[in-house]
């Protein structure tokens, strides 16, 4: 047992040294982090598609197809980058970048172990709220500097999704906050004596398929949707712009994996293996999740996308909200087990209700 | 606590380094030779699947964003309110609550009403 001992388990704030060493060996880790995981995803995503439609997937590049996203980039960087003459030069050209810049910034906050992260704000999940859907902006930019109507149409569906899943994303956070009492990343995850999936299960739902909508993933991706839009917003981007975008869904990607774990399922905590590999775990079974949701469910129309946001997951964030206030209130800390199995039945109870009373349209309808 | 924002700010101009700098490379690829520069007018035109573009894209747009936008300003502000007292549920106890579910009432009528209206139909 004295191997896993060696690890410390609690890292001073200013780790490894001073000010600037911190901040210099902390952006090192999160740049090589993000870009190694983004690698991974994509081989991950690429391969395990493959596997779900029965189809071999790529591997040609190195053992298994391992090297391919390098291959990728590689084609990607000397392919020629054309510019719409009809369109706005300067937007097209910061787009990328716009959109880019947010989903970094997210895992400044991210801990990777008990108090190793770049700064741990006492506000920060509603930082990461706020910074997470600056993103929209510079997709919005890209639809709109391209002057092209698919990208315009992706890009105005890509505001009303943001708009609208924003709402219950946010509402589905305070539950946890509610339990841990902080806003702080670390000290949620110092909270979390039981991860609090098993006690905020419906705000694990909720938050997963906001989320979810809000990054665009399949279900929900009718900004790129290429039976009718063809590429949506990044349709007139060639090169390594067009790369920056898809660097840009898979950053987001992780950054919504590596928070669901810290808000839901324990962060770094966990027993016998090192907390950072932990973390790593617990972030590739997000990242399977979601992925696994992609390979399975078609995706929406735009009509059902925003009725399921106003209609359902809205008024079900609203009751987990209140539901939450009074078991912190009125419920002795002592009684977690009741707490638990009381909110799994309030979960079944109110899915069973929303899909008696609450359909999403089927057939035509009016565009 | 002004130092750990000293942190973002300092990491964001890392990031906004890091994006321009990547954009930056097939440019300089370019003067190299490496990446091909070859414009003409028909591969810089609009894409629309082989058509030409009739009319502008740059227009109006359809009523039905703004009501959303208008429905998420009231929601976000309760939101946006609701952060502080997560935090100090605890300390403020029942009456904190109720008053809070006060507040939730108050703007939960005018999502009824607007729910009621239809507008939250995609129309």
């Amino acid at each position: 047992m004295a191997i896993f001992n060696y690890y410390p388990q609690t890292l001073s704030p200013d780790w490894p040294g001073g000010y600037w060493l911190h901040w210099g060996v902390f952006v090192v880790i999160i740049l090589v982090f993000v870009m190694a995981m983004i690698m991974g995803f994509i081989w991950f995503e690429r391969r395990g598609l493959g596997r779900f439609q029965v189809r071999l997937g790529p591997n040609r590049a190195g053992p298994f197809g391992l090297l391919q996203p390098v291959a990728d980039a590689i084609k990607v960087l000397i392919k020629e980058d054309i510019i719409p003459a009809k369109g706005d030069k300067l937007v097209h050209w910061l787009a990328p970048v716009v959109a880019f810049v947010p989903a970094l910034m997210i895992f400044a906050v991210v801990p990777f172990h008990d108090g190793a992260l770049l700064a741990d704000l006492n506000i920060g999940i509603l930082y990461v709220v706020a910074v997470s859907s600056v993103g929209v902006v510079g997709i919005f930019m890209a639809g709109w500097g391209s002057n092209n109507k698919y990208s315009l149409i992706g890009a105005m569906r890509a505001v009303a999704q943001m708009v609208s899943y924003e709402i219950p994303l946010a509402l589905s956070i305070i539950g946890v906050v509610l339990i841990a009492g902080s806003l702080s990343m670390n000290s949620i995850v110092e909270a979390q004596s039981i991860p609090f999936i098993l006690l905020q299960p419906l705000g694990f739902i909720i938050y997963f398929l906001a989320a979810c909508a809000e990054i665009n993933r399949t279900p929900f991706d009718l900004l790129e949707a290429e039976s009718e839009i063809v590429a949506g917003f990044h349709i007139e981007y060639s090169g390594m712009k067009f790369a920056m975008f898809y660097l840009v869904e898979y950053c987001e990607v992780l950054a919504i994996s590596a928070i669901i774990t810290t808000l839901f399922l324990g962060g770094w905590r966990g027993p016998l293996l090192p907390p950072f590999l932990w973390f790593l775990i617990k972030v590739f079974g997000v990242f399977f999740l979601i992925f696994w949701v992609r390979s399975t469910i078609p995706r929406l129309r735009i009509d059902q996308v925003m009725a399921f946001a106003w209609k359902c997951l809205l008024p079900l964030a609203l009751i987990n909200l209140v539901i939450t206030g009074i078991e912190v209130i009125a419920l002795p800390p002592a009684l977690l087990w009741t707490v638990m199995f009381l909110n799994l039945a309030i979960v079944v109870l109110l899915a069973l209700l929303w899909s008696k009373f609450f359909r999403l349209g089927g057939g035509r309808v009016e565009v | 606590m002004l130092a750990n924002y000293g942190y973002i700010g300092l990491f964001l101009i890392v990031a906004i380094f890091f994006a321009v700098s990547t954009l930056l490379l097939p440019v300089f690829l370019r003067f190299i030779g490496i990446v091909p520069h070859k414009p003409n007018p028909v591969k810089n035109s609009t894409y629309e699947c082989g058509m030409e573009t009739v009319g502008k894209s740059w227009v109006q747009f359809n009523f039905r964003y703004y009501f959303y936008a208008l429905l998420f300003i009231a929601l976000d502000i309760l939101v946006v309110f609701l952060y502080p007292w997560a935090v100090n549920l605890r300390q403020i106890g029942s009456f904190g609550f109720i008053s809070i579910l006060i507040f939730i009432s108050i703007i939960v009528v005018g999502y009824i009403y607007a729910w009621r209206k239809k507008v939250l139909e995609w129309k």
